[in-house]
């Protein structure tokens, strides 16, 4: 049971999430984009969106100290564990709660603008759902980790620290060695966490939410104008639209 | 040097008559889809007027275009890289649709179901948004012929200035029609700010396109262009713009508002110009000095040095020779009566005008005057301030000097020929009079009022070695008809089918069913292309199964009318 929770359940979302993208950006480029909203409405977008997006970064970079930072590299340097709980509980909190407050904000919209409404596609309902089940375990676990109560309610009493559990966990699953024990000692609500996420992920390419990936990082570098030729495109003749999609390109 | 080509237009606005069949022909041919209700790729303005969206030009509220930052240095006004990524969650500048305006259709089931009474029943408007019940208050053209101007025209910003002098009295108006299309800009703003790098700039012909499959719905492109020329597709999530009808172009034959134009006032051709000396006449301290500056960056196509670098370029001989022909060419820089529209804006535009001289003629017929004589018309152009003034800030920054001698060239060629239809000798001196040899004269009188066809729109083929191999003529925005319902990543997700196989769908359909209708299909879009005008095509009204409307009580009213016409889906 460990094992298949812990060891095959994450490594299948992970294998959906890549191959899933692969197929996505070869079937559908045309499809991919973050399918915005702000022709609708901008008033509530203009606040929540930017919270959401800045919030959910700053939650991300939390996650790649957290889990992959080594703690034996933090205390090398010299990092106490309070200072380092200290900051990672502030920014952690901050950056948390206002992902919810964006997010919530959205949703909000979501619903009560008929437009945007209309324009919700089922997966989307699903996406969001799942985005803000995630992202409340993950706060609870926050929450839970310092000032106890919930989210403690696994083996392991007070004071799981996650770094020694969790983080060891995921740097195992991406060298393809996991230990199923490391996460089966982990509270409760880290298990959840993950189990939920583990399903997001595994959504994910099926989701508006593949624009993360086209983030322009580009643009700071390329030439302002871009020029191209006509016959750039493979197959593309003169006057046609080169059909040619997917596995024909 | 670095010689490019540049497929140009030029209108010769004393000719439209604001008949908007430009806009409608466009529209049937390339925004005629769900999520582009409101996108005009081609509108048609009557200034002193709004303008579509609303008060587009006033760049301090949108912040499109380039300015010179305190170093001279050309910038994008809403600012560079790092402030657009920073932004990149909600653009603080888009317009919203109530910017445009709210695309609507009628209720004409009620019309057609409704039971004898003695009160006509009433075909009421619904929102194509929001597919609720809405009042119509706002449109594309809404101000169409002043209508309602004395309630909005001094909101016109190109008023700025002179706006105490214009009433809107009706004795002393004036009002002339301005059709738009994208610029095509040499110094595309729209491309600078895509942070995906979707729109591009075709090095052959310089068609400005936005790539669909790249384009991620960033959105910094429409409020990037001042000309707010590129819209945003609201069911695809991606940006479109006016695309020079390139499919036509490309195989010799002009675009489709060209073609379809009832006054024959659009010339079409190309202009050689040097890459390396844009961005220096884009930088030109002075707004006055940009229509000269962008002037100065065409290349003569007859000069033989500019030849040799174009060949040199690898541009083909047959562009060359169609560079030495181009109307566009004549108009812009033989005559020089063509002027571009908002130099101001420092991307280049490249679809000129020819100023109307008609406010000017109009104003002297009303004061019983003749207004084919040179004297009255020159008079009247010095005199007449307000509308050389206005015509100055559309087409030169505000500078009324080139447009007071464009005037006059067209004054002065109103009655030299006169003289000549009316079997007088032709006076030498009129022509001279506005610098002109009596034989250029004449050629642009040509141009200007007999050219046919063939030299209103000069369009070398595009070379390519596979040529032959061409199936269709087909575009880059998408106009498919996607996927019938909403898929799991969203409306016009997936592979999109190309015309030709859609066409065939259709009649196949049509062939093979029990109904006379067909050319329709589930998501609402009435397809007119093999429709023999036989039966009613399915989706020719709105039904209540489009997935666009929610499913509201009085969108729920608006049945398919065609409860017997189950094709089947074609694909
Ligand atoms: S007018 Fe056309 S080419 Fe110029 S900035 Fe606007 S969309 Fe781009
Ligand atoms: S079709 Fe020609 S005459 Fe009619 S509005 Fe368009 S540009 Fe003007």
């Amino acid at each position: 049971m460990n094992m298949l929770l812990w060891v095959v359940f994450p490594y299948i979302c992970l294998t959906i999430f890549v191959v899933g993208h692969y197929w996505r950006y070869k079937y559908d480029k045309f499809g991919w984009t973050t399918r915005s909203s702000q022709l609708y409405e901008d008033r509530l977008l203009r606040w929540g969106s930017p919270m959401f997006h800045f919030g959910i970064l700053f939650v991300v970079l939390g996650h790649v100290m957290g889990l992959l930072v080594p703690k034996s590299w933090t205390d090398a340097v010299g990092i106490s564990q309070e200072a380092y709980h200290f900051m990672a509980i502030s920014v952690g909190l901050l950056a948390g709660f206002l992902t919810l407050a964006g997010i919530a904000i959205l949703i909000y919209r979501r619903r009560t603008t008929g437009p945007v409404f209309s324009a919700t596609t089922p997966m989307d309902k699903v996406m969001y759902a799942l985005l803000v089940v995630v992202i409340l375990l993950g706060l609870a676990n926050t929450l839970g980790w310092h000032a106890a109560g919930i989210g403690n309610t696994g083996p392991v009493p007070e004071h799981y620290n996650y770094r020694e559990g969790v983080s060891i966990w995921f740097r195992q699953f991406l060298t393809f060695h996991p230990d199923a024990d490391l996460m089966a000692q982990a509270p409760l609500g880290f298990q959840l966490h993950l189990l939920s996420a583990c399903v997001l992920f595994a959504l994910w390419p099926f989701t508006r939410l593949v624009h993360v990936f086209s983030a322009p990082v580009g643009y700071v570098t390329r030439p302002y104008v871009v020029y191209r030729s006509r016959d750039e495109r493979p197959g593309a003749g003169v006057g046609s639209r080169a059909p040619q999609r997917g596995w024909e390109r | 040097m670095r010689v490019m080509a540049q497929m140009a237009m030029v209108m010769n606005l004393d000719k439209c008559i604001g008949c908007h069949t430009c806009s409608v022909t466009c529209k049937q041919a390339w925004t005629n889809r769900p999520g582009t209700e409101y996108v005009w790729f081609n509108n048609v303005e009557t200034r002193p007027g709004l303008g579509y969206p609303r008060r587009y030009e006033d760049q301090d509220e949108w912040e499109g275009g380039w300015v010179l930052n305190r170093r001279g240095n050309l910038t994008l006004r809403a600012g560079g890289r790092l402030k657009k990524l920073a932004n990149i969650f909600v653009n603080p500048k888009m317009p919203s649709i109530q910017d445009y305006y709210e695309p609507w259709t009628y209720d004409y089931e009620t019309l057609l179901n409704a039971p004898a009474q003695q009160h006509f029943p009433v075909a009421r408007p619904f929102s194509l948004i929001s597919g609720k019940q809405m009042n119509v208050s706002w449109s594309a053209n809404w101000d169409d012929d002043l209508g309602g101007s004395k309630e909005t025209a001094h909101q016109d910003v190109m008023l700025k200035g002179i706006s105490d002098k214009v009433k809107f009295e009706f004795e002393q108006t004036f009002m002339f029609y301005l059709p738009r299309i994208c610029e095509h800009c040499l110094n595309p703003s729209c491309a600078a700010s895509c942070p995906s790098g979707a729109i591009y700039k075709r090095s052959e012909d310089g068609i400005v396109l936005v790539d669909q499959d790249k384009c991620r719905g960033w959105r910094m492109c429409i409020s990037g262009c001042p000309y707010k020329k590129v819209y945003f597709n609201h069911k695809t999530g991606k940006a479109e713009k006016c695309t020079f009808c390139f499919p036509r172009i490309e195989v010799g034959i002009p675009t489709v508002c060209s073609e379809t134009c009832v006054g024959r006032l659009r010339y079409i051709g190309l202009m050689l110009y040097d890459a390396d000396r844009v961005l220096e006449a884009a930088s030109t301290p002075d707004d006055e000095d940009l229509y000269e500056a962008q002037r100065s960056v065409f290349l003569d196509p007859h000069d033989p040095a500019v030849v040799r670098e174009a060949e040199r370029a690898g541009i083909p001989g047959d562009w060359i020779t169609a560079a030495q022909r181009s109307p566009v060419y004549k108009l812009i820089n033989d005559y020089r009566v063509a002027l571009p529209l908002h130099p101001e804006y420092r991307t280049m535009p490249m679809v000129w005008y020819i100023p109307p001289l008609s406010p000017v003629v109009d104003i002297i017929k009303d004061t019983g005057h003749d207004g084919e004589d040179r004297d009255n018309l020159f008079a009247a152009i010095d005199t007449l301030r307000i509308p050389v003034e206005y015509l100055a800030n559309l087409f030169t920054a505000g500078d009324p000097k080139p447009v007071t001698g464009v005037l006059r060239k067209l004054a002065a060629m109103r009655s030299y020929m006169r003289d000549i239809n009316l079997g007088r000798d032709p006076d030498e001196s009129i022509p001279e009079g506005v610098g002109m040899d009596p034989e250029a004269m004449y050629e642009m009188y040509r141009l200007l009022a007999l050219a046919k066809y063939a030299e209103r729109y000069v369009i070398p083929t595009a070379h390519s070695e596979d040529a032959h191999r061409l199936e269709e003529l087909a575009t880059d925005c998408a106009v498919g008809d996607y996927s019938d319902d909403m898929g799991a990543f969203g409306e016009g997700s997936g592979v999109l089918p190309t015309v030709a196989q859609e066409n065939f769908a259709m009649l196949k359909a049509r062939q093979t069913a029990d109904t006379l209708v067909g050319g329709g299909s589930k998501s609402g879009r009435v397809n007119l292309l093999n429709w023999d005008g036989k039966g009613m095509p399915e989706g020719m009204f709105p039904g209540a199964g489009s997935a666009d409307v929610s499913p509201t009580d009085e969108a729920a009213q608006i049945r398919d009318p065609q409860p017997g016409a189950d094709l089947g889906d074609p694909r």
